[in-house]
Order: structure tokens, then C-alpha cells, then sequence
């Protein structure tokens, strides 16, 4: 496994020695999102009983980050090395596609959960979270930056060039984590939009986060366990599969 | 000796175009192996094939007895592999870059022979620098340097001369001569054809994806190349008729002589003797390997 090893550490390597840009910038764009929100709607809009509107936001907004920062890791590590052709070290040893896949995936779901704990550590004074049930914020942190991970392999080995993973970014993921529920509880959605909003795999990440939270949620946590495990699932095949068949990567 | 590398009936195809069109190769285990061709005979697709970064449509390749596909574990393990474009990973110095790249290869404690190949490659006061900061020619050294943190039994190096100044070149051939003395395989692409036939016992020329001549490197320049006469006769005088098959010309004066082998020499200086000229000038040059490979160029192009 040191292959493994070795490669878990150079991509967290990679990104650590840019925290700035990779970590901390991050950090900072969801507490203006909170800054913004907070100020403009918490007093206008109560979506649970008992808990504020600024409380509500925080735990929907650091799945956010995670996911984001969680594709953004392995999708552009894998263009960055594509596009300058240093992908060949990594391609001449005796890796093999499965370690290829635990090391991007792991290292993506690292710096997912290092912003995540981020944004929750710099937005903590403002309403301090609640910890109903601790065990699901983790298994839904974790599952969500490794979903996103995986994903970030499938785009990062589909895109031969920066716009078109810029373009899988923009037409993709920022519309399924936007229209997931980070700002709102979809029950305020009209019905049509509800229904839509139940196919989208994200919303279960950031419902079963917040349940997490504040033990209340818009669907049973068990349910958003059940979807987001069968994304994964998914996810990781397609992925594993591309690998294997070294597509675009060993033509 | 045992078989360093087993090419067989290898063909890759790019769309329309055939970049290998059925080559089959054999090297020994500690052989010096030239591979030359020009730009676009398939030189880098067959290397790529070999180390894995490309599959075969059809074919076998195998390194030390594995197979590169069925067996890739092993046969990278066995293969080290110096690519033809300066690539580099922008975000590491080079200890890191060479540590890194152990590691790939299941190598965790490498420092003493990390330090002997920056020695050998003169970029000790390097290791600590960062990729980016690097000139062309020490970022190609570096290049060699992560193809054998390994050990490889066999070398692959793809151009590695490309853009190296002389001294270093000259360096990097005394290492890679060494290991070749120690036993391991070379496999060598260059465009400078001088630097094969000093290096190379044998030679696979290749052109169009196919190999249009294999044969040690001696054998090739004796059947596709040969000694030449440059004579200068003392006032302008002709040659003797009995030296007209010879002659390939005349050159600022001089007479050009193609010789069959350097015996010859002394049928020419009878002749000439015999027919009263005196030679102002004479020099004779050995066979060399650009004429042998242009040669076999022009036969393949004419078949
Ligand atoms: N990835 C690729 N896609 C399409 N064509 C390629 C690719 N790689 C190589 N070729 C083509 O295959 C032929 C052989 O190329 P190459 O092996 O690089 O030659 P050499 O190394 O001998 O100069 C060339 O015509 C080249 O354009
Ligand atoms: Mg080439």
C-alpha cells in the first residue's frame, strides 16, 4: 500500500502548500454567504421552530464547502496533470486503479472536511450549533466529500481542457448544491419544485447534515443515509470503471 | 543472457493513422539498444506501449518475462522509463519530486540512492530547489533521475539529450554507461545519431511503425555505409579510369572515393601510382551511422 500512501500524500501535499487559495479562501466565501444571508432574511424567515434562521443556514452551508472544495481537489489535480502531462508519473509505477481512486477520493474528502471544519469554527459565534446527533454530521460529512470526490475523478479524467470542467462545475454542481436546500427548507418549495428537489442527491447530503444538528429534518435521516450511500455507490463504480478501462488517461 | 524486452507483432492505431504497424523486437538483458527513426516513425508509441501509457490494438509486450498488460505490476517495477517531454510537477523541489516518486514505486527509505543519482547527475546543490525554478536541461536531468529511483533492470529513455548542453550530456552518458556495466538494459531514442553509434551495440531503425532494420550496430554501418576517400591530385589531374566505380563525385576539387572497406586504400594509392599522379592531400573517414540511416531511410521509402 505505500503506493497508495504515497500518492494520498502528494495530493494532500499539493493542496496544503496553497492553503491559502485551497482552504482559508474558501473559509472566508461561506462566512460572507452567512454575513449576507443572515443579516438580509434572519428576521423575516423561521424554518424550524426553535431554531433561527442564521443557525439554519450554517450547517447547510459548510456541506457546501465540503462538497465544493471535495470536487475541486480531485478534479483539478487531475486536469492540472493531464493538461501539463506530469500525470505520467503517476502513470508509469505499479499503482494500481483502485489505490488510484482511494488516494484522490480520500485526499479530496480531507480538504472537504478541513474547510468544512473551517467554516463551522468561523461561523460558531454567531449562532452557536447545536450537536443533536454528532454521528450523522460525520457520516454524512464524510459520504458527501467522498461522493463529490469520486465525482471530481469522473470529471477530471472526462475534461481534456480547464473550461469544460469549469463548465461540468457551473452546470452541474452549482446547480444541485444551490437547489439543494442550503438557504431553505424545501417544504417552502411549491409542490412541483419539492418533487424535483427529492431527485437530487445533494439535497439528502445537506438535509441528513442539518438532522444532524438539530435533530429535525425535512426528510427521515435514514432515507438521506440510503440515497447518498447509493450515489456513492454509483459514483465510485463509474469511476473505478473509467480507471480501470484507463480512459483518456491510457489511450 | 535473458530477454531484457519482447516486442511482438505490436500494432497501434490512431484513427486512420497506423502508428505501429506490426513490430516485433527482441532485446537481450544487459544490452545497449538503439531505437532511431524519424519524427513520427512510432519511436514514443512503442515505448508508450511498453511502459503502459498506451495499449496495443493488437500484440504482446513484455518486460523481463512479464507482461505488460496481464502483468503490469511486475513489469512496471522492472521498467524505468525517461519521457520524451519535459514534464515536471510544479508544486514540489526535487528531493521531494524524486521521494515522491519512491514511494510510487512501494520505496520508502531511498535517500542513499536518491543522493548517488543527484551526485551522478551533478544536481546535489539542486535537491532542495523547487521543479519551477529549474533550467530545461536540469529539469530533463531530473527526468532521468525519477526513471531510476527504482532500480530499474531496464532503461527507457526517450530524447534524453534533448536540449542538454555538451558537458552534461557527457556526464549523463558516463552514469547511464555505468549502469549499463552493471548490468542493466538501455534502450535509447535520439536524433543524434553520432551519440547512438558511440553508445549502442545494437540498433532498430524504424520508420512509418514499422522496423525497416535491426542488426548490430557494426553490421549496419558495414552494409549501409562506408569508407571515404577525400582525394586532392596534384594539378586538378583526373582519376585514373581503373578508380571510376569509386568515385561519388567531386567535392571543392577533391575526388570523393566510396570505399567497400579501408583494404581498398591500397588498390586506390596503386592505381594512382601506377599512372604518375602525385596526391596533394588525402583523408580517409570511417563508415558512420547518419549515412547508414539515411540509406535505410531511402530503401524503405523506395519499397
Ligand atoms: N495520442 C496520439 N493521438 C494521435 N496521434 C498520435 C498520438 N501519439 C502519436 N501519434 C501519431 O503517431 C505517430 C507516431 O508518433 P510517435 O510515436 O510520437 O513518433 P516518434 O516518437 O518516432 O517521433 C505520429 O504520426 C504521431 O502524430
Ligand atoms: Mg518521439
Amino acid at each position: 500500500m505505500t503506493g497508495f500512501r504515497t500518492l494520498l500524500w502528494k495530493e494532500l501535499l499539493r493542496f496544503w502548500k496553497v492553503s491559502f487559495q485551497t482552504v482559508a479562501a474558501p473559509v472566508v466565501t461561506a462566512l460572507l454567504y452567512l454575513l449576507i444571508f443572515s443579516h438580509v432574511l434572519d428576521e423575516h424567515v423561521q424554518v424550524y421552530e426553535s431554531v433561527r434562521y442564521t443557525a439554519f443556514l450554517i450547517p447547510g452551508l459548510t456541506m457546501m464547502a465540503v462538497l465544493q472544495n471535495a470536487f475541486a481537489n480531485a478534479s483539478s489535480s487531475l486536469i492540472q496533470s493531464k493538461v501539463t502531462g506530469s500525470l505520467v508519473f503517476v502513470l508509469l509505477p505499479p499503482i494500481s486503479y483502485l489505490e488510484f481512486f482511494l488516494a484522490y477520493v480520500t485526499a479530496a474528502a480531507i480538504r472537504g472536511l478541513l474547510v468544512g471544519t473551517g467554516v463551522l469554527l468561523v461561523t460558531a459565534g454567531f449562532a452557536p450549533p447545536g450537536f443533536a446527533a454528532p454521528l450523522w454530521i460525520v457520516v454524512f460529512a464524510l459520504l458527501g466529500g467522498a461522493i463529490m470526490g469520486a465525482l471530481g475523478v469522473v470529471a477530471g479524467i472526462w475534461a481534456d481542457k480547464f473550461d469544460q470542467l469549469a463548465g461540468f462545475q457551473n452546470f452541474l454542481i452549482l446547480p444541485l448544491t444551490m437547489l439543494s436546500g442550503v438557504f431553505y427548507s424545501i417544504h417552502s418549495l411549491p409542490p412541483f419544485w419539492q418533487r424535483v428537489s427529492h431527485f437530487n442527491p445533494v439535497f439528502y447530503m445537506i438535509d441528513g447534515f442539518r438532522h444532524g444538528f438539530f435533530g429535525v429534518s425535512d426528510v427521515s435521516p435514514l432515507l438521506s443515509l440510503a440515497v447518498v450511500g447509493g450515489a456513492f455507490l454509483v459514483v465510485s463504480a463509474l469511476s473505478l470503471a473509467l480507471l480501470k478501462r484507463g480512459y483518456k488517461l491510457r489511450n | 543472457m535473458g530477454v531484457a524486452v519482447s516486442v511482438q507483432q505490436v500494432e497501434k492505431r490512431f484513427g486512420a493513422l497506423t502508428a505501429l504497424a506490426g513490430v516485433s523486437l527482441e532485446i537481450a538483458e544487459g544490452e545497449f539498444f538503439g531505437l532511431l527513426g524519424p519524427n513520427g516513425a512510432g519511436k514514443t508509441t512503442l515505448i508508450s506501449c511498453l511502459a503502459g501509457l498506451a495499449r496495443p490494438d493488437a500484440g504482446r509486450l513484455a518486460v523481463l518475462g512479464r507482461d505488460v498488460a496481464a502483468d503490469y505490476r511486475a513489469a512496471r517495477r522492472l521498467l524505468g522509463v525517461v519521457p520524451q517531454e519535459l514534464v515536471f510537477d510544479p508544486f514540489f523541489t526535487v528531493r521531494e519530486t524524486l521521494a515522491i516518486q519512491s514511494g510510487y514505486f512501494g520505496i520508502r527509505d531511498n535517500d542513499t540512492w536518491i543522493d548517488e543519482i543527484l551526485a551522478n547527475l551533478d544536481l546535489a546543490d539542486k535537491a532542495d530547489t523547487n521543479m519551477r525554478q529549474l533550467s530545461g536541461g536540469m529539469k530533463r536531468r531530473v527526468l532521468v533521475a525519477q526513471a531510476l529511483v527504482h532500480r530499474p533492470p531496464v532503461i527507457v529513455l526517450d530524447e534524453p539529450t534533448a536540449g542538454v548542453d555538451v558537458e552534461l550530456r557527457q556526464g549523463l552518458w558516463q552514469f547511464i554507461r555505468r549502469l549499463n556495466g552493471e548490468g542493466h538494459t538501455i534502450i535509447l531514442t535520439t536524433h543524434y545519431l553520432e551519440e547512438a553509434e558511440a553508445l549502442c551495440g545494437r540498433i532498430a531503425m524504424l520508420q512509418q511503425g514499422r522496423v525497416v532494420a535491426l542488426d548490430s550496430t557494426e553490421n549496419l554501418l558495414r552494409e549501409f555505409s562506408c569508407h571515404a576517400l577525400s582525394l586532392r591530385l596534384a594539378g586538378g589531374a583526373a582519376l585514373p579510369a581503373s578508380l571510376a566505380n569509386l568515385a561519388a563525385g567531386q567535392e571543392g576539387g577533391a575526388w570523393q572515393l566510396r570505399l567497400p572497406d579501408f583494404t581498398a586504400v591500397e588498390r586506390v594509392l596503386a592505381a594512382l601510382r601506377e599512372a604518375g599522379i602525385a596526391i596533394d592531400d588525402m583523408r580517409l573517414s570511417p563508415p558512420d551511422l547518419e549515412e547508414a540511416f539515411v540509406r535505410v531511410m531511402q530503401r524503405g521509402r523506395g519499397a
